[in-house]
C-alpha cells in the first residue's frame, strides 16, 4: 500500500493497536520543561512508579524563567519554586536537565533541534502544544498534556488515537519580504483555527523544500494554531546537512546509515491523504493578524473583513478595531521578535539587515529575545548585537519571554504588540495586552516607524 | 479517577466560539506544581476586571446560571496544551464541556481527568443554548453508557461520540497509566526488535 510520510514513522512506532482505540505510540524522544512536568512527576510518586527511560527525556528551563540577570537567583518565588522542583526531579530520576545557565539552555523548541535531539524519523512530544515545531525535521512531534507527560514517563509511549492526514501543498515564487511567517499565517487564514483539528499536516510544495530548516520550522511550529496536532516536511539535503555536526547527531558511518534511513521518509507517489489544500506562493504577502485568534489574519496592506465569524465582533472590541479598517498607519508602541516561532538566528539576521543603519521610532519599545544561549552567542559572533543596540532595540537572555509573559516581560493592557510568536489570544502577552502576529521583517520594520507600514516598499 | 456514568444536572451556557487555554486558565496561574486551587482561577479575566471586581455580564457570574455542566460555542479548548485548563474546569465544579467542537489536546487532557467532552451537532448546540437562557433551570442529562445527550423535559435529545476505549475508562474509573504499565513487558519487546532493525541507523 503506498504510504505517506507521516504513515511510515507512525507505523514504525506502533507498539500495539488496541482494538476499537487507541494505538500505543513509542516515543522516541520526550522533552520536558518546568511548566508542565511537575504534576506528571507527583503522580509517578504517589503511585511509586519510576521512569521507565530517563536516558530519552531532555528537560529545559524556558517559560517562567527571567531573561535578564539570569546568573542571580529567580525574583519571582512561584517561579524560583518551580524551577527548583524541575531541578529535584531530573537529579531524583536521571534525567539530563539544560537548566538556567547552562550553555545549551533555551525554548525546548529551539534548543532540542540545534543540539541534534530532534532527527528524522523520530516520534517526540514535550507538554507544550508548539512541539510540532520539530516536525520540520520530517519527525512526528506532538504537544501533550501532564497525565500523557506521566504516561511517558512509566512507559515511553502514548496512548493515542491515528489522526488522519492533511497535505498543504504551496508552489511557486515567493514575493520579495514574504518570510515563512507570512507562508503559515496566511495558509491559518485561509483554513481557520480548527481545520486541522484531528490531523496530522505534511507540507508539501517548492516552497518548503526551498526554506531553510529555521523556516520550516517557523511553518510547522503554528501547525497547531490550525488545530492540527503536528506538521511535518520531508527531510532532504538541507535537513541532512542542518542535523551533521550536531552535538546528539549521529557520526561517521552511523550518520551515514542512519541518512540511508532518513531519505526513505517521503510519501509515496499517489499515496492518499483525507483531505489536501493548495496555494499559489505568488498570492502571498507580509501578514499580520487583526484579532484574538491566529486565523483573523490579513496582508499588511489588507483591511478587516466587513462579515466575521460569530465571535469576532468580541475579538475586534478586544483589539479596538472595525470592521473594514485598514491597519495601516497604525501606531504601534512594542514589537518583540522571539518565542519559539522565530527565535533562531535568521530570524534575527533578516531582523538585522532591515534595521542596519536605522534607529527605531521614539515611541517604540523594541524587545529581542533569543530562543537559546547558542542563539545569543551567534548574535554576539555575528555582530548583531551591535545593530539592534544602535538601532534602539533591548537585546535580553534567552526563554519564552513576552510571548506568554509568565515572567515580568509583559505588554501592557491596551497596548499593541507587533510580535513574532504564535498566538494572539486576548491577554496572552499580558493582561489586556493587544497582539497583532507577524513576521520578524515585519516586526523589525513596525519598530522602525513606530506604526504599521507597507515596508515592501522600501526594500532593495 | 472518578467514574463517570451518567449525569443529569443544569447548565451554564457560554456563547462563545474558539474558547481558548489561556482564557480558561491564564498563563500567570500556571506556576503551581500541584493540581489545588485552579478553580478560582478559571476564565479570570472574563470573570473579573481589572479591579478584581466580577464581571456581572459574564455568564459564570450570573446568578440564574448554575450547575455541573458547561455549554460552549464552536472549538472549545483551542491553543495550549496546559492540562491546568481541565484541572481548573473540574475544581470550579463542571463535569461535562458541551460543544460543537473540541480541539484535539484539550479533549484528550479532559478524558484524563475525569470530565466529560460532548461534542453535538451545530444545530442542537443552538438549541441548548436557546433552551438554557430562556429557561436557566432546564435540566440536561447526559448518559455516557448510552452515549446521549437529552433534554428530558423537552424531549430533544442527540448521540454523542466517543472513543470506545476512553468510554470504558470513564465508566470504570481506569486510568492510561495503569494500562500502560500493564504493557510494559509488550513495550520492551517493542525497542528490542527495533534496536535490532535500526541498529547503527537512528538514534533510539
Amino acid at each position: 500500500m503506498k504510504k505517506t510520510l507521516f504513515d511510515k514513522i507512525w507505523d514504525a512506532h506502533v507498539v500495539e493497536s488496541i482494538p476499537d482505540g487507541p494505538d500505543i505510540l513509542y516515543i522516541d524522544k520526550h522533552l520536558i520543561h518546568e511548566v508542565t512536568s511537575p504534576q506528571a512527576f507527583n503522580e509517578l510518586k504517589e503511585r511509586d512508579i519510576s521512569v521507565f527511560r530517563p536516558d530519552q527525556i531532555v528537560a529545559t528551563a524556558d517559560h517562567n524563567t527571567p531573561t535578564e540577570n539570569q546568573h542571580l537567583p529567580v525574583k519571582d518565588l512561584l517561579s524560583r519554586k518551580q524551577l527548583k522542583e524541575l531541578t529535584q526531579n531530573c537529579e531524583e530520576n536521571n534525567i539530563t536537565l539544560y537548566g538556567l545557565g547552562h550553555p545549551y539552555n533555551g525554548i525546548v523548541h529551539v534548543m532540542a533541534p540545534e543540539l541534534g535531539i530532534t532527527q528524522p524519523g523520530m516520534t517526540m512530544v514535550c507538554g507544550d502544544s508548539h512541539t510540532s515545531t520539530h516536525g520540520a525535521f520530517g519527525t512526528i512531534a506532538f504537544g501533550i498534556g501532564t497525565s500523557q507527560v506521566s504516561q511517558v514517563f512509566a512507559s515511553q509511549c502514548v496512548l493515542v488515537q491515528k489522526p488522519k492526514k492533511l497535505r498543504v501543498n504551496v508552489n511557486g515564487k515567493l514575493k520579495k519580504g514574504v518570510l515563512p511567517k507570512d507562508v503559515i499565517l496566511y495558509i491559518i487564514s485561509k483554513l481557520g483555527t480548527n481545520s486541522g483539528t484531528g490531523y496530522f499536516c505534511e507540507y508539501a510544495g517548492n516552497v518548503f523544500e526551498e526554506m531553510s530548516m529555521e523556516g520550516r520550522m517557523t511553518v510547522c511550529n503554528m501547525s497547531i494554531e490550525m488545530g492540527a496536532r503536528g506538521g511535518l516536511i520531508a527531510p532532504d539535503e538541507t535537513t541532512f546537512e542542518y542535523v551533521k555536526g550536531k552535538e546528539f547527531a549521529p557520526e561517521g558511518e552511523d550518520f551515514q546509515a542512519a541518512q540511508a534511513y532518513w531519505e526513505t521518509l517521503k510519501t509515496d507517489e499517489d499515496a492518499e491523504f483525507d483531505q489536501e489544500y493548495s496555494f499559489d506562493a505568488e498570492d502571498i504577502e507580509p501578514m499580520i493578524t487583526y484579532g484574538t485568534n491566529p486565523g483573523m489574519g490579513i496582508k499588511i496592506t489588507g483591511a478587516i473583513p466587513m462579515e466575521g465569524g460569530k465571535s469576532d465582533a468580541k475579538a475586534l472590541a478586544y483589539m479596538g478595531f472595525k470592521p473594514g479598517e485598514s491597519l495601516l498607519d497604525k501606531p504601534i508602541n512594542w514589537i518583540f521578535i522571539g518565542s519559539c516561532t522565530n527565535s533562531r538566528i535568521e530570524d534575527f539576521r533578516q531582523a538585522a539587515a532591515y534595521i542596519k543603519g536605522k534607529q527605531k521610532a521614539g515611541n517604540v519599545n523594541a524587545l529581542i529575545v533569543p530562543g537559546s544561549r547558542q542563539v545569543a552567542a551567534q548574535i554576539e559572533a555575528e555582530g548583531l548585537r551591535e545593530v539592534f543596540e544602535n538601532a534602539g532595540f533591548t537585546l535580553r537572555q534567552p526563554g519564552c519571554s513576552a510571548c506568554l509573559a509568565m515572567n515580568d516581560d509583559k505588554i501592557p493592557a491596551g497596548e499593541y504588540c507587533v510580535s513574532t510568536s504564535n498566538r494572539n489570544f486576548e491577554g496572552r502577552q499580558g493582561q489586556g495586552s493587544r497582539t497583532i502576529l507577524a513576521s520578524p521583517l515585519t516586526a523589525a520594520a513596525t519598530a522602525v516607524s513606530g506604526k504599521l507600514t507597507d515596508f515592501t516598499k522600501h526594500l532593495n | 479517577m472518578e467514574k463517570f456514568i451518567t449525569l443529569t444536572d443544569t447548565a451554564v451556557p457560554l456563547e462563545v466560539e474558539n474558547v481558548d487555554t489561556d482564557q480558561i486558565i491564564p498563563a500567570r496561574f500556571l506556576k503551581a506544581t500541584d493540581k489545588a486551587g485552579f478553580g478560582e482561577n478559571l476564565f479570570r479575566d472574563w470573570r473579573f476586571d481589572k479591579n478584581d471586581e466580577p464581571n456581572p455580564e459574564f455568564a459564570l457570574n450570573k446568578s440564574e446560571y448554575k450547575g455541573s455542566i458547561l455549554v460552549a460555542g464552536d472549538n472549545f479548548g483551542c491553543g495550549s496544551s496546559r492540562e491546568h485548563a481541565a484541572w481548573a474546569l473540574k475544581a470550579y465544579g463542571f463535569t461535562v464541556v458541551v460543544s460543537s467542537y473540541f480541539a484535539d489536546i484539550f479533549k484528550g487532557n479532559a478524558l484524563n481527568n475525569g470530565l466529560l467532552p460532548v461534542q453535538v451537532s451545530p444545530v442542537f448546540l443552538d438549541q441548548l443554548f436557546a433552551e438554557i437562557t430562556k429557561d436557566p433551570s432546564v435540566e440536561i442529562m447526559v448518559d455516557l453508557e448510552a452515549q446521549r445527550i437529552r433534554i428530558p423535559k423537552k424531549d430533544i435529545s442527540e448521540n454523542f461520540e466517543i472513543d470506545p476505549y476512553k468510554k470504558t475508562c470513564m465508566i470504570n474509573g481506569f486510568d492510561d497509566i495503569d494500562f500502560l504499565v500493564s504493557k510494559l513487558d509488550a513495550i520492551k519487546e517493542y525497542e528490542q526488535k527495533r534496536t535490532q532493525k535500526l541498529q547503527g541507523t537512528t538514534a533510539l
